[in-house]
């Protein structure tokens, strides 16, 4: 019997990158999962970024909730030019999964939902929008200032198939 | 002994069609995993920003006395909670007012479905975004009533029907 649950790539960064990219993405599932276990490699605060298939327009949009250890808040971005899929801070380390639902069809709009977990300093849990009807066939990962991805991230892409 | 590598199987999976549907029944559930997901994208046709998405074991759809749920969610502006004993298991999903192609997206996570010793519970993430509206959110739900081999899922909308393309994806987890 075929697996339903497989994954499609993997990257272990060898040393600090600035994107981290998985293309040529095959469209023979349903959902995506991505798995990120990731630094940054400066001190300051910092968000990890998304976009797919390397598009670069203001097409993107987020609805976000967040606990800091004594509140919390919630907010957006609007008409944004990427999605929020994770948080790093101070030189730690950070880990996300992000469900992007329905991904290869070419009808519907993408929504993605991403819990991202930083204990030192937050959590947060957020619906992605990329208004765009097409199959999904690359996503790249930035660090919204510009910075780098610390040596010995993780970066895993799986794929569900329904039935 | 190596892992299995189909622990996690597709059960069913159905689409709404061009009418619509009132309610999506997952039924005939084998009782041969452990636990159980249903991965959906939802959007209905009521003419407001969102809806919400209800869940309903074995054809048990009174709120009072069999359910409890509660929710944490964001609107973009401020955090809120909800919740009590006479909740129904329930998320959130785009409404017919949303930009055409918006649907919400909720995964959802049911534990031990064939334990009879147990109230069976839920959790669930889901959530939409409309660019300039969106919620975000975290629930937990229970079937507190009874504690039967969960057989069947409804979901219901709290405002008319799914729209087209709605879909509810359900798979079987294994355990050891």
């Amino acid at each position: 019997m075929a697996s339903t649950y497989e994954k499609i790539a993997t990257n272990t960064l060898g040393s600090a990158a600035a994107t981290v990219t998985f293309s040529t993405i095959s469209g023979a599932y349903t959902d995506l999962v991505f798995i990120i276990a990731a630094g940054n490699s400066t001190t300051a605060s910092d968000q990890i970024r998304a976009q797919f298939n390397s598009d670069t327009g203001s097409n993107y949009s987020f609805t976000q909730i967040v606990g800091n250890g004594s509140t919390a808040t919630s907010g957006r971005s609007s008409n944004s030019t990427a999605m929020r899929f994770g948080f790093c801070s101070n030189n730690t380390e950070t880990n996300a999964i992000i469900q992007i639902q329905n991904y290869s069809n070419t009808t519907t709009y993408k929504s993605s939902l991403a819990r991202i977990n930083n204990p030192n300093v937050n959590l947060y849990a957020v619906v992605n929008l990329w208004r765009n009807t097409s199959a999904i066939t690359n996503i790249s990962l930035f660090m919204e200032s510009g910075g780098n991805f610390n040596s010995g991230s993780t970066f895993t892409l799986y794929g569900i198939k329904a039935a | 002994m190596a892992a299995s590598t189909n622990s996690y199987e597709s059960i069913a999976t159905t689409t709404v069609g061009s009418g619509g549907s009132a309610t999506v029944t997952l039924s005939s559930i084998p009782a041969t995993y452990t636990h159980l997901q249903v991965r959906c994208i939802v959007r209905s046709t009521q003419a407001a920003a969102n809806f919400g998405v209800l869940m309903y074991f074995n054809g048990i759809t009174t709120q009072a006395s069999n359910y409890s749920a509660h929710a944490l969610r964001g609107n973009g502006s401020s955090a809120s909670a909800f919740g009590g004993t006479t909740e129904s298991i329930q998320s959130v999903g785009a409404g017919a007012n949303a930009t055409s192609g918006v649907f919400g997206a909720v995964v959802w996570d049911i534990l031990d479905y064939t334990n009879t010793n147990k109230n069976k519970v839920v959790r669930a993430l889901g959530g939409y975004d409309n660019n300039g509206d969106g919620i975000i959110q975290l629930s937990s739900g229970m079937l507190y009533s009874s504690q039967p081999v969960i057989s069947s899922i409804t979901f219901a909308t709290t405002g008319n029907d799914f729209a087209q393309y709605s879909q509810f994806a359900l798979y079987g987890i294994k355990g050891s």
